[in-house]
C-alpha cells in the first residue's frame, strides 16, 4: 500500500476535508437513487473516496470554465457509476446540487451514463464498458501533440477489465510511453452477477489477490496499489501517479462495493436497485444524515 | 465504349491526406497495421511525427481517435472496412457517432475487391450499417477524382464522416472540373426510359451498361449518389418523375444499402417502380474481380442483361 506523502496523516485538515466530501458524495448518491428509484449504487459508493480526491484535490480544473483547454481530463470509463461523478461535480460547483434529482428524467443533463454533449465538464461520453482508457490514451497523445501539460485520468471498474479493449489500450499506451495517462481501477471485486455461492456455481470466480496488479505490470505499466477508502493513501497514490516516469501508471484501488452503508457493503445485489423507505432512512443514518 | 481506368482510390487517399496535413497541423493518421495496404503509408512517409501506429487493435484505435479529436486534432482512421465498421461497431457508435466528434473513418477495401480475400474481408453491408447510425455522414465516391474531393471535404467538415474507399483502380467517371458536394446526387447521363442509380465504383459500370442498353434502343439515365447520408431525396424523386422506372445497382447488399435508401424515398414521396440489383442476402466468395462482377450481376454486361429482362408492372 502507498503511504501518505505531503498531505499528512488521516488526521490532517486536508484529509479530513476530503473525507467529508466523500461522505457528502455518498449522501447525494443515496438521495438521488432514492428519489429516482433507479440507478447504480454499489459501484458509485465504492468509488466515492477516489472521486472526492480527484475533484477536490488532484485534478487541475475550473468548474466555472469547464472547457478550459489546459484542464486535466477525467473519464469515468465505468459509466454506469455516473452518480458518483454527478455528485462530485455538483459538490464541486459544476451544477446545482438540486439538479442531481433530475437524474434519468426527461430533459435532464444527467443521463444514465455520462454524456459529454449534455453536461459541460464531462470529458468523454461513456457507458459501453471498456472504452474509456482508449479515449484517455487519445487525450494523452493529443496533449503531447499540443505540447500541453495536461494529465488524463481514467477510472475503470475491475469487472470492466474483462473487456479486451482495455488491454488493447494498455498495450498501446505502454508502447507509446504515455506518461501523462493515469488509470485507476476501482477494485471492488464484485460485478452485477456476483460471485459463486449464492445460487449458482457457474459465475466468474473473483480474481486472486494480486492478479490484477500482475496483469497491468505484464502490460508494461507502473502499478501503484492503495486502500481505496483510506483518503490519505488515495491522495498519496494519485499524487505519486502523476510523477512523470516515461510510462503510464495505474492505481489499483482496493475498495468495497457499497462502501459506507453496512447492509450494502459487499453485497452484489446492491449493484443497482431501488431503495425502500426504511433502507433509505437507515443508509442516511449511517452516513450521518439522519432525518435528511 | 468503356470508361477509362483511373488510379486506385487508396493511393489518392494516402496522398490527399498527406497533402492536407502539409497545411494543417491538426491532421493525424491512425493505422491498424495495414498502412502498406490502405496506403496510409504515403502519409507516414510525409508526416512520420503525426502517424500513429495503433497495431492490430481496432477498438482501441477508434477510442484513441475520439480522444485526439477532443484535443482539437483531426484524426483520420485507416484500416479495412471490416475492421473500421463491423469489428469496432460499438466503439464507432458510442465514441464517435454519439459524441459527434471530429473523426474521419476513411476505410479501405470496400466492396468485393479485397485482393481475393473472401467473405471475411468483403464487407457488403457497411452502407446499411453506417447510414443507420445517427449522425454519421456516409460517402461512397465513384473514382479517384471524387475520392480526393471527398477527403478534402471531410477534412474541413466538423463531425464524424465515413468514407468508403476501394482497393483497386476504378474506372474514371469524373474529370478535374468535377466538384463534389456532400448530400448532392450527380446526373451522370440523361435518358428517358429509366434511371440507373449507382454509388461508389459501381456508377462507372452503369455508364457502360447504359451504352450497351442504348445499342438496344433503351435510353437509360445514370444518377450517381456519392452521399448515402444525407441522401439527395429530391434527385431521386426527380429521376422518378423524369423516367418513371428506377434501377438501383450496388456492389453491396440490396438490404438497407443504396437500394434500400432509394426505396424508402420512393415509397414515402413518389411511389415508382424500382428494381434493386446487388448482393441478394448472400455472403461472397474469393475469385478474380471480373469473375465476381459477373457472378453477382454487377458487370456492365450483366447489368444490361438484367435490365433488358425486367418485367415492369406498368408496361
Amino acid at each position: 500500500m502507498t503511504t501518505a506523502r505531503g498531505v499528512g496523516t488521516t488526521d490532517s485538515p486536508v484529509i479530513a476535508q476530503l473525507s467529508e466530501m466523500a461522505r457528502r458524495i455518498r449522501v447525494e448518491i443515496i438521495r438521488t437513487v432514492n428519489h429516482a428509484q433507479v440507478g447504480h449504487i454499489g459501484g458509485p459508493l465504492s468509488a466515492a473516496d477516489i472521486l472526492a480526491a480527484l475533484y477536490f484535490r488532484v485534478l487541475r480544473i475550473r468548474p466555472d470554465e469547464p472547457d478550459w483547454p489546459d484542464r486535466d481530463r477525467f473519464i469515468l470509463s465505468k459509466g454506469h457509476s455516473s452518480l458518483v461523478q454527478y455528485a462530485a461535480m455538483a459538490l464541486r460547483g459544476y451544477l446545482p446540487v438540486d439538479e442531481l434529482r433530475t437524474f434519468d428524467s426527461l430533459g435532464s443533463r444527467l443521463q444514465g451514463h455520462p454524456d459529454m454533449r449534455l453536461l459541460p465538464g464531462i470529458d468523454m461520453s461513456t457507458g459501453s464498458l471498456g472504452m474509456g482508457l482508449s479515449a484517455g490514451l487519445g487525450m494523452a497523445l493529443g496533449a503531447r501533440f499540443a505540447q500541453r501539460d495536461v494529465r488524463t485520468f481514467v477510472l475503470l471498474g475491475d469487472g470492466e477489465c474483462q473487456e479486451g479493449q482495455v488491454w488493447e489500450a494498455a498495450f498501446v499506451a505502454a508502447r507509446y510511453g504515455v506518461d501523462n495517462l493515469i488509470a485507476i481501477v476501482d477494485h471492488n471485486k464484485l460485478q452485477q452477477y456476483g460471485w459463486p455461492g449464492e445460487t449458482s456455481d457457474v459465475r466468474l470466480p473473483p480474481e486472486e489477490p494480486g492478479e490484477l496488479v500482475a496483469k497491468w505490470r505484464a502490460f508494461g505499466w507502473r502499478v501503484l496499489e492503495t486502500d481505496g477508502h483510506d483518503m490519505a493513501a488515495v491522495v498519496a497514490s494519485l499524487e505519486a501517479a502523476v510523477d512523470r516516469t516515461t510510462r503510464p501508471t495505474v492505481v489499483v484501488a482496493h475498495t468495497v462495493k457499497g462502501r459506507g452503508v453496512s447492509f450494502m457493503e459487499g453485497d452484489y445485489r446492491w449493484h443497482s436497485k431501488p431503495i425502500k423507505p426504511e433502507e433509505f432512512a437507515a443508509a442516511m443514518g449511517e452516513l450521518g444524515e439522519a432525518g435528511a | 465504349m468503356s470508361l477509362p481506368m483511373g488510379r486506385a482510390m487508396r493511393e489518392v487517399f494516402g496522398e490527399t491526406v498527406a497533402q492536407l496535413a502539409d497545411d494543417d497541423p491538426r491532421i493525424v493518421m491512425l493505422d491498424g497495421d495495414l498502412g502498406s495496404s490502405t496506403k496510409a503509408d504515403i502519409f507516414e512517409h510525409a508526416h512520420r511525427d503525426r502517424f500513429l501506429q495503433m497495431g492490430i487493435a481496432e477498438q482501441n484505435m477508434i477510442g484513441v481517435a475520439a480522444g485526439l479529436a477532443t484535443m482539437g486534432l483531426i484524426p483520420f482512421i485507416s484500416t479495412f472496412v471490416s475492421f473500421a465498421v463491423v469489428r469496432p461497431l460499438d466503439q464507432v457508435r458510442v465514441l464517435i457517432a454519439q459524441t459527434g466528434l471530429n473523426v474521419k473513418l476513411t476505410a479501405g477495401y470496400a466492396g468485393l475487391f479485397t485482393g481475393m480475400a473472401g467473405k471475411t474481408h468483403q464487407i457488403v453491408d457497411d452502407i446499411s450499417i453506417m447510414r443507420a447510425m445517427p449522425g454519421m455522414v456516409t460517402v461512397s465516391p465513384a473514382d479517384d477524382v471524387e475520392a480526393a474531393q471527398v477527403i478534402r471535404w471531410a477534412a474541413g467538415y466538423d463531425g464524424p464522416v465515413y468514407v468508403r474507399i476501394v482497393r483497386d483502380a476504378t474506372q474514371r467517371l469524373f474529370d478535374d472540373a468535377y466538384a463534389f458536394r456532400v448530400g448532392a446526387a450527380v446526373e451522370v447521363r440523361r435518358g428517358g426510359d429509366l434511371t440507373l442509380i449507382g454509388t461508389g465504383a459501381q456508377t462507372p459500370r452503369l455508364v457502360d451498361a447504359a451504352d450497351l442498353l442504348a445499342a438496344d434502343g433503351i435510353d437509360a439515365a445514370v444518377l450517381h449518389l456519392p452521399t448515402l447520408k444525407p441522401l439527395d431525396a429530391a434527385a431521386i424523386v426527380a429521376a422518378a418523375d423524369r423516367t418513371g422506372r428506377l434501377v438501383s445497382v450496388e456492389e453491396h447488399t440490396v438490404i438497407g444499402g443504396l437500394g434500400g435508401a432509394v426505396a424508402e424515398v420512393l415509397a414515402e414521396q413518389r411511389p415508382t417502380p424500382l428494381r434493386r440489383i446487388g448482393l441478394q442476402d448472400t455472403y461472397t466468395v474469393s475469385a478474380p474481380n471480373d469473375v465476381l462482377l459477373d457472378l453477382y450481376g454487377l458487370s456492365a454486361a450483366k447489368v444490361a442483361d438484367q435490365v433488358r429482362a425486367m418485367q415492369w408492372a406498368d408496361s
